[in-house]
């Protein structure tokens, strides 16, 4: 039963997607295209020239595609995660409506996971059919980049759904931006190895999930995925996205059920 | 164990029900009862708990204390099945006002796992219903608060709900727009559906109720039917009488010699509670009394929660 009504909770989300979705896939596809051109290509040909032993001898493009793919999880997250859900409670009431029918707070969580979810795998496909595009995928193995992008894109939407649900203001969005989301997009390990950054903040960047979710994307796309190291950096995003469900449900439960 | 018809018509049953917000008491143990096809209303001013208890028997706000149970069953537990049976129309809008009117009953019909054939069928006659016909495929954003509080009713009656509740059904809304809203709940009572409502409008309760909680400070004041409440606590008839500001406390003294069961002395008028209105003019003339305007009239719901409170309703 559960399980249905968060059912019925994305078919919500789906409604209301169908007026912006075209939006959606135009920047889904204009994101990697972007990066991959100005980074990958236009800053690849520098790097690659200056030496990639430091990169694990492939191209930079090679190295920050599924980095990116990553980082771009990671922000799609942030986008379904934060606004949309403060908009539903504070703005447009309309988990206050849905509260008034069979549905419970955690059916919303799940629900408008459920639809996350589907915008992660959406947005990572696009990324992907680019990459390959690009000519920067080195593997086929990159295709189970797909499910880990979604991972650790999931690893943010829970725990910032559960966040959300309970601002007072929206300012607090800017402010997970500025110093969470932005710091681990430059140094959680996907325009460089974390290998260049001091050893004293090295463990900082170990303790993100970006930089797992990073690390498991790119040995995928590279070939060089090994089955325990996989396993440990699968285990820590799925350990955090727990983590956010957990929360999810007793903020979501907290704030509509006064 | 037998259930009898009794029980089954026994859609709500409160007892001690209590609703505190920290050190704040909301709702201070209060009991009623509501049976199947009536028209229930919680009348009292703002901030008197009618909203908590609203909430509470709508599953969405645990009760702190005593006891509560909808068709006989528990709202902490039986929620998602109690909720299934229940229209609500909140005090606030909650309408997707950036869908249209029939993707609003669309969306909110799902949420009850109705069918889209059977969403279709009923938008068409709720939306005639609620007289929004022209509007079915407009977006709900630019509809007058009228619009959308009747585009509400049309929402929260699409899962064919045994009860329907209504909270401050028609706040905020201008005379001609109250009055539509009212005559579809009359309508609906008509038709035998249960309601119970939310207002500190004492027209709105004494027209729609058959019967009335008259609630003050999270307590029970009173209960009846609206008629009840009248002969009980007020008197047939009520003088009024206005005086020109210097001339108003003297008069108050004057008055009390004027046979009355009661006297109000407010802070424009003064209200004289008698079986006969036209008698306790005379009388206050007979004193030589000249006010500058005097009306007889009924006594209404306003005269019993002034009884009862000592306070006005819609201050």
């Amino acid at each position: 039963m559960q399980r249905a009504f968060a059912v019925r909770q994305l078919r919500f989300w789906l409604t209301n997607y169908r007026r912006t979705w075209r939006g959606t896939i135009y920047s889904g596809v204009l994101n990697p295209v972007l990066y991959l051109g100005a980074m990958g290509l236009g800053l690849g040909t520098l790097v690659d020239a200056h030496g990639t032993a430091s990169l694990g001898g492939v191209s930079y493009l090679e190295f920050l595609a599924p980095g990116l793919l990553a980082a771009a999880a990671m922000q799609t997250a942030m986008g379904e995660s934060t606004y949309p859900v403060f908009g539903s409670v504070k703005w447009l009431k309309t988990y206050q409506a849905a509260t008034a029918t069979p549905l419970r707070p955690a059916d919303l969580f799940y629900g408008h996971l459920l639809f996350t979810t589907m915008r992660l795998a959406m947005n990572s496909a696009v990324f992907l059919v680019v990459m390959a595009a690009f000519g920067a995928a080195k593997s086929v193995w990159v295709i189970a980049s797909l499910p880990a992008a979604v991972l650790t894109g999931l690893a943010f939407a829970a725990p910032i759904e559960a966040y959300a649900i309970k601002c007072k203001k929206e300012t607090s969005f800017s402010l997970i931006f500025r110093f969470g989301i932005i710091p681990l997009f430059l140094f959680s390990g996907t325009f460089f190895p974390v290998s260049q950054l001091p050893v004293v903040v090295r463990p900082l960047a170990y303790i993100t999930p970006l930089w797992h979710g990073v690390a498991l994307c790119r040995s995928l796309s590279l070939g060089t995925a090994g089955l325990a190291a996989s396993a440990g950096h699968a285990g820590y995003l799925i350990a955090v996205a727990a983590a956010g469900i957990y929360a999810g449900q007793r903020t979501y439960q907290r704030r509509l059920y006064a | 164990m037998v259930t009898g018809v009794a029980d089954q018509d026994m859609l709500i049953r409160a007892r001690g029900l209590t609703k505190a917000f920290g050190q704040f008491t909301a709702v201070d143990g209060i009991d009623f009862e509501l049976s199947r096809g009536q028209v229930f209303g919680f009348l009292g001013p703002n901030g008197a708990g009618k909203s908590s208890t609203m909430r509470m028997i709508g599953c969405v706000s645990p009760p702190s204390g005593g006891e509560l149970t909808i068709f006989g069953l528990n709202p902490v537990t039986d929620g998602p099945s109690i909720r299934a049976r229940l229209g609500v129309v909140p005090q606030e809008d909650t309408l997707d006002v950036e869908l249209t009117v029939r993707e609003n009953l669309l969306v909110y019909g799902r949420y009850f796992g109705l069918r889209r054939d059977v969403i279709k069928e009923r938008t068409a006659r709720l939306l005639d219903f609620v007289q929004l016909s022209e509007r079915a495929d407009d977006e709900v954003e630019p509809l007058s608060g009228g619009m959308k509080r009747r585009l509400t009713i049309a929402r929260s009656l699409i899962s064919e709900p045994e009860i329907l509740l209504l909270d401050e059904p028609t706040t905020g809304l201008d005379p001609q727009a109250r009055h539509v809203v009212w005559d579809r709940l009359y309508r609906l009572k008509q038709q035998g559906v249960t309601l119970v409502l939310t207002t500190h409008y004492m027209d709105e309760a004494e027209q729609l109720c058959d019967r009335l909680v008259v609630m003050d400070r999270g307590k029970i004041a009173a209960q009846g039917s609206p008629r009840e409440l009248i002969t009980r606590y007020s008197t047939p008839e009520v003088l009024e009488l206005r005086f020109a500001l210097d001339e108003h406390e003297q008069a108050a003294e004057k008055l009390a010699d004027v046979p009355a069961a009661r006297i109000e002395v407010l802070a424009d008028r003064i209200l004289l509670y008698t079986d006969d209105g036209d008698v306790a003019l005379a009388a206050a003339a007979a004193h030589g009394l000249e006010p500058v305007t005097s009306l007889i009239r009924r006594s209404t719901l306003e005269d019993v929660f002034l009884r009862l409170t000592g306070r006005r309703l819609e201050d």
